[in-house]
This record gives C-alpha cells, structure tokens and sequence, in this order.
C-alpha cells in the first residue's frame, strides 16, 4: 500500500486489524515524510528510535485497541519521558522530564507510536506559531508565494496531519489553540471539556482554561484519541472522575431532532462575506440534516477576549514563577557581586520571549495590589457572566451552538509584526468564550476561501456531551464532504 | 489607562524579568494597549455577581495525608543547572 502516512486513523486501524499492513511500515512511512518536511518547522525533536521500538511492540502484541500502532505526533508543552519537552522556550531549553504526562502514557499504552515533538508557540502563547524559540511553523496551504501561518498555538501539531507527516496528533486549547490552527489547516480539533482531559505534565499556561485534545484528520480520529486522552487522573484534582463514553460509537450522523443554536453576537460588524457565507451553508446543512435551528443570544460574548487576556496571562504570571533557573532549564551567567535576584531576573529576560514576558508582566500588573480588584477581580465575575450565556441557552433546550471558528483565513507569516499585540488576540474571537465557560468546542474544515484556504466552523456543545458534540460535528462533516488536500511544496 | 515608563519597571521587577532602561517605553506603551483593551470590562455591570473560582461544580478530589512518592533525589535534581551533594545550588542568600 503507498502513502500510508495519508490514512487516518480509524483506515490504518482497520487495515493493522486485518494485517494487511504492519505499524513498522506505517511509522517508516511517517518518518520518511517527517524527513522530507523540515520546511514545515513542525517537527522539533524527531524521535525515530522511540518510533520504531514503539513500532515493533504493536506489531507483536496480539490484542491492540484502536490506537495500537498507529503513529502520532506530540505537541511540545507534553512532558515525556527522557524526551526534549520544553514547550518551544529557550527558558526550558535541554530539559528532559524525568516522568512521563498522564495523556501520552495514556496514548502510549493503547499502543500509540511517536514520532517525535512538535513546534508551538512559546508555553502556547500566540496564535500563529511566530513566538516559537525553534521558529515559526508553516502551514502546508500556500496558494501563493508566500508562506502562510498555520495558526498557533498548536501550529506544529496542525501542519504536521494537514501535510500527513503523522495520522493525528495532540493540541493543547487554552484559548483557541487546538481549533484556530485546525481551522487554518483544514483538520479537524476538539478541545473537550474542562476536567475530562488530565493536564498532569501538561506546562501549565492558565490553569484554569487549559485543556488537551486531539487534532486529526476526521471527527471520527477525533473520537478515537479523544477516548485514550480522556479519564480521572488522582493526579490533576480539577480532573473530572466520570465515565468515558465510547465516542466512536456515538457518530450515528443522526441529528434529527437535536436543536442547534445561532448566536447572534458572532456575527461581528465587519465579518468576511465567505466567513458569513460558510455559516450559513453550515446551518443549513444541519437544517437538511433535520435539526432545528435557533436564533439565540449570548449577550456577554463581547467581553470574553478581554476577560480572557486578564484570567490567563494573571495565572501564566504565577505558573511560570517557576522559572527561576534553580530546579531546570536555563540559568543565565552571573557577572561579579550579583545575587539571586539578579539570577532570577537575567535567567527570566534571557529565556523569555518577547509575548511570553509581556503576558508575564501583564498577569502580575493586573494581580497587583491595589489592581487586583479593579482587574482580575472584575474579569472573574464577567467569566461567571459568559458561562451563565450559556447555561441559559442550554437550559432553553439548545444541543449545540453554531459559529466560525475563525475571523479569516490563514494570514502571512510576518504579517502582524507591527501590529500591536491585541490585533493578535482578536484570532481567538469566536473560540475563547468555550474556554472561559468550560465547554466543549470543534472546529471542522468547511470550505475553501476564494484564495484556496481552508475555512472551519466551530460547534459548542453541552458540558460532558462531547459524543454528542462530536456526533453532530460528524453529521456536518458528512454533509460538507471537505476532501480538499494542500498541493506539496515542501 | 495609560502607563509610565516607572509603573512598567516596577512591574518588570515584581516579575523578577531584568528590562533595559531603553525598552521601558516601548513596553509601556503595550501596557497600555492591552490594559485599554482591556478596560472594555468597565462597561458590564457585575453587581452582586460572584467571581468564579471554578468553571465546573465539582468539589475539589481529596486523598489520604500520606506519602505517596519520593525517595529519588537523583531524578529531582536531574535537570538543575546547578546541583551539589544531593541540594539545589543557588547563589548566595543570607549575607
């Protein structure tokens, strides 16, 4: 079988199943593509021997489940084991974990195979993969000559399945990064509901919003990792101890009945015609598909990016503390008489970058006393105001809730280096607002723009219903049939 | 709000992030493009509503007060820049 790096998961599963190929050749076959692929400055630290080792134990084991064999990619912010893990910071630079992140040794023992880390931007802070300390990564769309971003956080994760380095691979959404990257990229990302991925050996970015998931090709992939990632860690005490539903088995694409939300706010002055155009073809997909439609209100969505860009960067402040340059990573060089503040002050300046230190200082502004009130405190209580949008539209009989996934396509590489930083922030517009509330939200491809590039619409569902979610993003993608491919360049 | 070139040092340094004299007003004036953005929250009226300490209902895991882990120093100061005789080592503290 030739371009075996193209399957998805669920094909390769099958194909393993039936012993029609092996993982040895799957993952040979990835390795071979991650080689040909440096362009894509996706993959940072390769790792063919662990790949291959990994490989061969599939092979041998007669009662593989679904991920048995079947190669991924991993993003930086994951701890693993012996492996480079310093989430695309030159603060972290050579630190190699001494244990293992509970989602990649849940990956790894259904028999996950690695191929190696992938890029991001700098502790996931960004949203087009340019504050990287391994540069940027490029999306594989490039209609044109230049290179386009694949959107970030996750950007090294979506580059690598939309060019099929890799048949799925793990994000990380504090704010957007596992769907606008998918969006960008034309791949599918879901990032669940707070508390049922384990962040243990996760880098912490913001606590209190950060959640794992996967990024594939189809929902269907999606389902599948999504069922290995999930589950109660003793280890994360906000991880949810709930059952974990069989995800796969909820895509009937049965959505008769269900009833879909239209959130008026979305629709932003000055949106794109095709941004507006996409969502409507969306909702009258699902329409076809016989759900009900609804127009609701979520009147708070407004302020959720500024709400959003005080909650995250004020508990990024205090998760990177630990930065100081005493247990890991860099340690900056002493000159004569200097003492521990000055250690901790030119470790911090020389291993940050430029966002990661601003969002820093902005988290300890806004935390400050005599701010703390005025700033963090305020932004609390407005993100108990966008999660109670929700539950009130939930609690009027809404299933899920239909919007873009992203204000654009994907925009140059360079193209925001003059711009001021909340130009940047405004990316994660329609995607903040599930990781303020909680909720579960994915992103699908759901068409092309007129330059060629993937535009995805994003679906929001009801807390812990992610197979319902999914079920329902499965009856999009169906009805969408997305099967357009970026054209090699790399 | 807009910020001075004072307020954006003393910030860097309750950061503990060393920032050159030379970069504070550009910094600065960041600051105050963000903390603008920001101020968009003045306009929400949030009376009487209770600022979230956590977005999911459950309470808080507990376990037993026990040792679960422990006794492997080797891998805890594995990837200390600078370790000796079993203890972090850092510049001097107490003078």
């Amino acid at each position: 079988m030739s371009d075996l790096s193209k399957l998805t998961i669920s094909a390769a599963r099958d194909a393993l199943k039936k012993g029609e190929i092996t993982s040895v050749e799957l993952t040979e076959a990835c390795l071979a593509e991650v080689d040909k692929a440096d362009a894509l400055g996706a993959f940072v630290h390769k790792t063919p021997e662990i790949a291959m080792e990994q490989a061969k134990a599939a092979d041998a084991r007669k009662d593989g489940g679904d991920l048995n064999g079947i190669p991924l990619g991993i993003k930086d912010l994951f701890c693993t084991k012996g492996v480079d893990s310093q989430a695309a910071s030159g603060i972290l630079k050579g630190f190699k974990p001494e244990y293992e992140s509970t989602v990649t040794t849940q990956l790894f023992n259904d028999g996950a195979v690695m191929l190696g880390k992938l890029n991001m931007d700098e502790f996931a802070m960004g949203s087009s993969n340019e504050t990287s300390v391994y540069g940027n990564a490029v999306n594989p769309w490039k209609p044109g000559d230049k290179e386009l971003t694949p959107g970030g956080s996750s950007g090294g994760s979506a580059s690598a399945v939309a060019a099929d380095l890799c048949l799925g691979a793990t994000g990380t959404d504090t704010g957007g990064s596992i769907r606008q990257p998918a969006a960008f990229t034309g791949i599918t990302g879901i990032k669940p509901t707070y508390g049922r991925v384990s962040r243990w050996g996760v880098v912490a970015f913001a606590s209190s919003l950060d959640q794992a998931g996967p990024m594939t090709k189809d929902v269907r992939d999606a389902a599948i990792m999504l069922k290995s990632m999930s589950g109660h860690d003793p280890k994360d005490s906000t991880s949810a101890d709930l059952p974990v539903p069989d995800f796969e088995a909820a895509l009937t694409g049965d959505i008769r009945g269900k009833t879909i939300g239209i959130p008026k706010e979305y629709r932003m002055d000055g949106m794109p015609a095709e941004i507006s155009k996409l969502w409507d073809n969306g909702t009258a997909m699902l329409k076809d598909a016989g759900a009900k439609i609804v127009d609701i209100s979520l009147p708070h969505t407004k302020y959720a990016l500024p709400a959003y860009y005080v909650i995250a960067p004020a508990e990024a402040s205090s998760n990177l503390a630990r930065y100081d340059g005493v247990r890991f990573g860099h340690r900056a060089k002493m000159a004569a008489g200097d003492g521990i503040t000055e250690m901790y002050e030119k470790t911090r300046a020389e291993g940050f970058g430029n966002e990661v230190k601003r969002r820093v200082m902005i988290g300890t502004y806004v935390l400050s006393a005599g701010f703390y009130d005025a700033y963090y405190n305020r932004a609390r209580k407005v993100r108990t105001l966008i999660k109670k949008d929700f539950e009130d539209v939930f609690a009027q009989g809404v299933d899920a809730i239909l919007t873009p996934a992203t204000p654009s396509s994907a925009f140059e590489l360079g193209a925001m280096k003059d711009a001021d930083p909340v130009q940047m922030y405004l990316n994660d517009v329609f995607t903040v607002t599930t990781n303020l509330a909680g909720l579960p939200g994915v992103a699908i491809p759901a068409g092309l723009d007129d330059k060629g590039l993937p535009l995805g619409l994003q679906l929001i569902g009801r807390p812990w219903e992610e197979a319902d979610l999914l079920n329902t993003a499965y009856a999009l993608e169906t009805a969408v049939q997305f099967v357009a491919k970026p054209s090699r360049w790399w | 709000m807009s910020i001075d070139t004072t307020t954006a040092a003393r910030v860097a340094k309750l950061a503990r992030i060393k920032v050159e004299e030379a970069d504070l007003p550009e910094l600065a004036n960041e600051f105050s493009a963000i903390l603008g953005f920001i101020e968009q929250l003045n306009e929400v009226d949030v009376e009487g509503v209770e600022p979230m300490t956590s977005v999911t209902p459950q309470r808080l895991k507990r376990r037993e007060d026990v040792v679960t882990d422990g006794d492997q120093p080797e891998a805890v100061l594995k990837n200390a820049p600078d370790a000796r005789e079993g203890f972090f080592a850092v510049p001097k503290v107490v003078e």
